[in-house]
């Protein structure tokens, strides 16, 4: 039997690498992955808790952040290819038209 | 005792495949390092009795999105990003924000408690399977939800269409630009 904390351990840090991704990484598509990672951390910590909870609950949680998360990599990444049609780069800091 | 070394494995696979995922420079091996790292979230998942959601890791994640991230990488020009440099000009304040989070919330873990039980034991899950369990919460008590869900995909299929179209593109312009450049050549 392996012990909740380990789980939520492993998820901690699955969530802190998705994250250091995010912020250090000037691709916006690795970004997007990044967003992944962080995503399937929150995941684990649900299907681990709703296995210790004995509920399925968080099982349905994680079934949804699934739908959003590929509604979210069509988005964001369609928004990636226009991005680069028209400004030739997906690259985060060259992307600073707003700053005037 | 297997348990624990099938979970240090994938553990272990999960962070080196992550922290490779993040810190290499070409996006492509990137993407294969999330692949491998979301197979071994399948096999965790599978120690924690949800075998279905396991089935729709591999399936969906791996089977759709990540595929989805190739075809774009592949659109966007990788050719030069090999020779740039991967990271912000100061990646440092980033790395230390997430390093101090995590320290943080290893910190808070022992503090959190179990609180009452659910309505699913383990047992009654074994009997009913874990997809049939699923579904009957899925319809049941998360029915307006799911329908939600379903209009969720419908709206990022729209808005994927709508970005990724060209703008006054009609549908025969794949036609004659080939044309214009057979005349050209």
């Amino acid at each position: 039997m392996i012990p909740l904390t380990w789980y939520m351990a492993l998820a901690v840090v699955l969530f802190c690498i998705g994250v250091c991704g995010f912020l250090t990484r000037r691709n916006v598509i690795v970004m997007f992955l990044s967003i992944e990672l962080m995503l399937n951390g929150v995941n684990l910590n649900l299907v681990a808790l709703s296995h210790f909870l004995e509920s399925l609950r968080g099982q349905t949680f994680t079934f949804f952040i699934i739908t959003v998360a590929a509604a979210e990599a069509a988005i964001g990444l369609g928004i990636a290819i226009t991005l680069y049609r028209s400004r030739q780069t997906v690259h985060v800091d060259t992307i600073n038209q707003l700053k005037g | 005792m297997f348990d624990q070394i099938f979970f240090g494995y994938c553990a272990l696979m999960i962070i080196t495949s992550g922290l490779l995922a993040i810190s290499l420079r070409n996006p492509v091996h990137c993407v294969l390092m999330v692949l491998v790292l979301f197979f071994h979230m399948a096999g965790l998942y599978l120690t924690l009795q949800a075998e279905f959601l396991a089935a729709v890791q591999i399936i969906v994640y791996a089977g759709a999105i990540l595929v989805l991230y190739l075809f774009v990488l592949f659109l966007v020009s990788i050719r030069e990003e090999l020779q740039l440099d991967a990271f912000i000009p100061n990646p440092w304040i980033g790395r230390i924000i997430a390093v101090g989070m995590g320290v943080g919330l290893v910190y808070v873990i022992p503090a959190f408690t179990l609180g009452e039980k659910g309505a699913w034991p383990e047992a009654a899950i074994q009997e009913l399977t874990n997809t049939k369990a699923l579904g009957q919460e899925l319809f049941t008590t998360a029915l307006l939800p799911f329908e939600i869900a379903g209009l969720i995909l419908l709206v990022a299929l729209i808005g994927g269409l709508v970005l990724a179209r060209r703008e006054g593109a009609g549908p025969l312009d794949n036609d004659e630009h080939g044309k214009k450049q057979e005349v050209a050549s």
